[in-house]
């Protein structure tokens, strides 16, 4: 038995069973590692030696009948932007390289208490800004699909390790999109939960009114037990909700959409989607319908601002949120030679440490928030997040999930748009909405595009809080699907 | 950078332009921990001992508001007389400096907590005390600075230091920033005014208990800023001087920014918009940075925490627990104790009414608690340059003297040598007694020598004592005191001459 073509869900039950020790499961996925990664540059840090101790940790309290949480034992590999007590935490940017921080992000620490097992930190784009990892200062991750393709981004580090068989689990970061589209890309599973469903304490800000922390696995019901094991309230994140967390992993258990209401939103579908991707959405619709599901259209017209908005107010936030790598405290320094000035230092270390896409994202927020530019950039960006709310807010009186194609191509080649930020920030156009109004979405695998046998993502959206109608709709299509291929569709990538 | 310019004499430039005063003061609140973490706040810890993720602003970490802090604020615009809002945010101020972990201050920004407010404050005129209103702006919360501390040069300025060392000790503890609006028409008494607005606001501070506001210590500073302009003309241009940090510099901070602006205008110059510096030593200021590109701080809400949003019922719950305020007691001590607006003044300007009060309570007359604090007291805290509480002596202290003196144990020049010891940590009030030797010599016998011995001295005195003019008893009691270095009651003194001469009053 290839312990790591197991799902979580799996994992967790012949662990319970003892049929299988967590040192075997862990073992199995850094063998995985050592042979495969070298081809995907999923992980940018690998955590063996405290992996394997946790294993055995597990395995011993086990073995004397502690009763130990549900993921006990499963391994996970975690975005590089989650602060990690006394392991590298890079963001993928020069300018931490080196920093090894002196506490746990809350997300972190969850999973230690439950102890999953860590394997590494996953390759991102710098700073979560992209949606290729190309922007990574350590080296591009590539798609297990297609080694000459993008595995999308931020996250792709997360989604290429999930999709590659290296870890069961991953945890991701979704600002725009990051989580959905490097899942729609790559075949897996994504969720960004309601925005404060998940601390942010530890996740080194993007965009700190954007950003959430989320779930990444191979099925919609591993991804739920993964949500349910992070989600929750936490003191340290003024912004997280204080109520209790929906039902994500009940509601993947019943897989059912029958009487459900789903409207699919206008201005996220047709021009501008490839044709591939356009159809295998059609097909979801109709295995939905199929299931008992009722399908309308609804308008969000202002939409259509969506993007503009995200690239002033992601920029503004980062410009402020990035403003702290100066070199003083933590991370790289440069130009310290005894005659440069502060102000020198800090400007010869941001120049040294941060990449282009960075850079650029910083001067546009800079000017965004100017004095004199505030109320037409930043203002104007804010009343537009506030009638996208009003969209979903209409849009959710008539039905009770909306849904699109997460992206609107599949995987592009490397190298592709890496020049063109335009038609690189259109590749988050359907994920963008949910983040200025800080619903939940999922994104899961709807099959591969004909003209290119290439994943394609499915996009599902709920109001705030209802992050457990995600899964409801997710699994049973994900089960129509299943029934339709005879497996889950990434038991279709090719060996690597 | 120091350019000292001439002065013109304060009559002369009041005579010729109306001074504008603006007030900002900063209090660091006395919360047990920090604005946005839960680092202790103690003063005078080891540099970056009470530090942690958040106020270091490491990668990740997130702020979480003190409710204490919210508290004491909302107070403060309480007892200020200000519109609490219903509903405000924390905002971004964006620099680039070293003592700024974040390189940002969370601070608020156009939606403070309290606003539109004003508060009365009494101050002294050739005409007896005079009421001016101040009318508050705004009073906010924001974190406070890392300390910056520049070595190898000479002067611990930034300016010859070959390296600079951070304490970010400071860095998040809360700050409550209390801006008024322009204080105008106030002309000649625009020092004294500004001096007993921060005075006032002290005050108020401690009757609140929500900061120890020590000037010299910088929990409690002050930024002054200032423009003059001709009588019917617009305002002038305003300069902003920080480090202000005594009531004593609030007044000569003003008083010399008046006769230097005065100085400039007049002799065709132009007030130049900047942040000068205070100096203590000379009462003088020294140009800072030019404000005259204004510094761009990319204002926005904090997105790292939600709204403040106070209901109604906490505000009044708050208001419930204001304590009586400084203006209300002094009018209530004026009329318990008797006593005239001059006398009040004397009193508040000698920062001794609480002092006097719980001396009272302790149970020592009126007159004699004001005379102690007011007299002999307070010219040893002159003396020695410090505040009359922190002398080193307890109302407690002065009952137990009085009650010495009351005994007959002990006389009023004893006395002060007890409150000399008691200030030179000498031991308790019966300690000092005894091992200074200041008992009154009561022996009625070692005193009637010491009489026989002055009346044999000047004969001539006794003589008119004798015919009945009783007022020449002085020089004879005199003689006694001096032989006896004071240690007699003159009283007793007297009475016994007088009997001892057959004469009565």
């Amino acid at each position: 038995m290839d312990l790591t073509r197991l799902s979580a869900y799996e994992l967790a039950d012949a662990l319970d069973k003892r049929e299988v020790s967590a040192v075997e499961v862990t073992q199995a996925h850094l063998d995985r590692m050592t042979a495969v990664d070298p081809k995907v540059h999923a992980f940018l840090h690998r955590t063996d030696a405290a992996a394997l101790a946790q294993a055995t940790s597990v395995d011993e309290r086990r073995a004397s009948g502690a009763a130990l949480s549900r993921l006990a034992g499963v391994p996970i590999a975690v975005k590089d932007n989650l602060a990690m007590r006394g392991e590298p935490t890079t963001c993928g940017s020069r300018i931490l390289e080196g920093w090894r921080p002196p506490y746990d992000a809350t997300v972190v620490a969850r999973l230690r208490a439950r102890d999953l097992v860590i394997v590494g930190k996953t390759n991102m784009d710098e700073f979560a800004m992209g949606s290729s990892t190309e922007h990574s200062a350590y080296g591009q991750t590539r798609n297990p699909w297609d080694l000459d393709r993008i595995p999308g981004g931020s996250g792709g580090g997360s989604a290429a390790a999930v999709a590659s068989f290296q870890a069961p689990l991953a945890i991701g970061s979704d600002t725009g999109g990051s989580i959905r589209q490097p899942a729609a890309v790559t075949g897996t599973v994504g969720v960004k939960p309601t925005y404060g469903g998940v601390s942010r304490y530890g996740l080194v800000a993007l965009a700190s009114s954007l950003d959430q922390v989320g779930p990444v696995a191979r099925s919609v019901l591993d991804t739920a037990l993964l949500h349910e094991a992070i989600a929750g309230h936490d003191p340290r994140d003024s912004t997280s909700i204080n109520a209790p967390v929906p039902d994500v992993v009940g509601a993947a258990t019943r897989a059912d959409v029958r009487g459900l209401r789903i409207g699919i939103v206008t201005q996220l579908s047709g021009d501008g989607y490839q044709a591939g991707v356009s159809q295998r959405f059609a097909e979801a619709l109709e295995h939905l319908q199929h299931l008992g599901a009722e399908i309308v259209e609804v308008s969000c017209p202002s939409f259509e601002y969506a993007l503009g908005a995200y690239y002033l107010i992601l920029p503004s936030e980062a410009s402020s949120n990035l403003a702290r790598f100066d070199g003083m405290r933590f991370g790289l320094r440069a130009g310290d030679n005894g005659d440069n000035s502060v102000e020198q230092v800090m400007s010869l270390t941001r120049e040294a440490g941060f990449g282009a896409e960075v850079k650029r994202r910083i001067i546009l927020g800079t000017y965004a928030l100017s004095s004199g530019y505030y109320d037409a950039y930043y203002g104007q960006a804010q009343k537009v997040r506030t009638l996208i709310v009003r969209d979903f807010a209409a849009a959710f009186e008539q039905v009770d999930v909306l849904v699109s194609p997460t992206a609107p191509t599949t995987a592009f080649r490397l190298g592709e748009k890496l020049d063109d930020p335009i038609a690189m920030y259109l590749n988050d156009v359907a994920t963008i909405p949910v983040n200025l109004a800080g619903i939940g979405s999922m994104s899961l695998p709807a099959g591969l595009a004909p003209e290119d046998g290439l994943p394609v993502g499915f996009q599902i959206m709920a109001p705030p809080m209802a992050d457990d109608r995600l899964y409801l709709v997710g699994a049973a299509l994900e089960a129509a699907l299943r029934d339709q291929w005879g497996h889950l569709l990434i038991e279709e990538a090719p060996a690597l | 950078m120091s350019t000292t310019h001439d002065t013109m004499p304060f009559d002369q430039a009041l005579a010729s332009f109306e001074p504008v005063l603006g007030l900002e003061v900063h209090v660091e609140l006395g919360t047990n921990s920090k604005m946005f973490c839960g680092c202790s706040t103690v003063f005078g810890a080891s540099p970056n001992t009470q530090v942690c993720p958040v106020c270091l602003g490491l990668p990740g970490s997130m702020p979480v508001v003190n409710a204490m802090a919210i508290e004491s604020t909302i107070r403060i615009g309480l007892a200020l007389n200000c519109t609490i809002a219903s509903w405000c945010r924390f905002a971004r101020k964006n620099y680039f400096y070293p003592d700024m972990p974040k390189d940002y201050q969370i601070s608020q920004y156009d939606e403070p907590l309290c606003s539109n407010g004003y508060l009365d404050v009494t101050v002294p005129t050739d005409d007896g005390p005079t009421v001016v209103r101040v009318e508050i702006e705004r009073v906010h919360m924001e974190e406070d600075t890392g300390k910056l501390l520049h070595a190898g040069g000479a002067t611990g300025r930034i300016h010859g230091a070959d390296h600079s060392l951070v304490d970010y000790n400071r860095a998040g503890i809360p700050l409550v920033e209390i801006v008024t609006k322009t204080i105008e028409g106030t002309g000649a008494l625009a020092p004294a005014v500004a001096k007993a607005y921060v005075a006032e606001l002290r005050d108020l501070m401690r009757a609140l208990d929500v900061s120890d506001v020590r000037m010299e210590e910088g929990s409690m500073r002050c930024d002054v800023n200032l423009s003059l302009n001709r009588p019917g003309d617009g305002w002038g241009t305003r300069s902003e001087t920080k480090n202000v940090n005594s009531l004593r510099s609030v007044e000569r901070a003003v008083h010399s920014e008046i006769e230097r602006q005065a100085a400039l205008l007049t002799s065709g110059g132009r007030v130049v918009q900047e942040t000068r510096h205070f100096h203590e030593d000379t009462g003088r200021s020294t140009s800072g940075r030019s404000k005259e590109q204004a510094e761009d701080y990319r204002y926005f809400p904090e997105p790292d925490l939600v709204p403040v949003a106070p209901s109604d019922a906490w505000i009044e719950e708050l208001r419930a627990t204001l304590p009586e305020l400084p203006s209300a007691k002094r009018d209530r001590l004026k009329g318990e104790w008797g006593i005239n607006d001059f006398e009040l003044q004397t009193i508040v300007n000698a920062g001794a009414l609480d002092l006097v009060e719980a001396t009272i309570a302790a149970g020592v007359d009126s007159a004699a608690a004001r005379k102690w604090w007011t007299g002999e007291l307070q010219r040893t805290a002159n003396d020695r340059g410090v505040e009359l509480a922190d002398l080193g002596v307890t109302p407690q202290q002065v009952r137990e003297v009085e009650a010495l003196i009351a005994s007959g144990a002990l006389n009023d020049k004893l006395a002060r040598q007890v409150f000399e010891g008691l200030v030179a940590q000498e031991g308790t009030v019966a300690q000092i007694v005894s091992s200074r030797g200041l008992a009154v010599v009561s022996d009625d016998g070692a005193l009637l020598a010491a009489i026989d011995d002055a009346l044999a001295a000047q004969p001539d005195v006794a003589d008119k004592i004798r015919d009945g003019k009783v007022q020449a008893a002085g020089a004879i009691v005199g003689a006694v005191m001096k032989a006896t270095r004071g240690q007699a009651d003159a009283a007793k003194v007297r009475a016994l001459l007088l009997e001892r001469l057959g004469v009565s009053e």
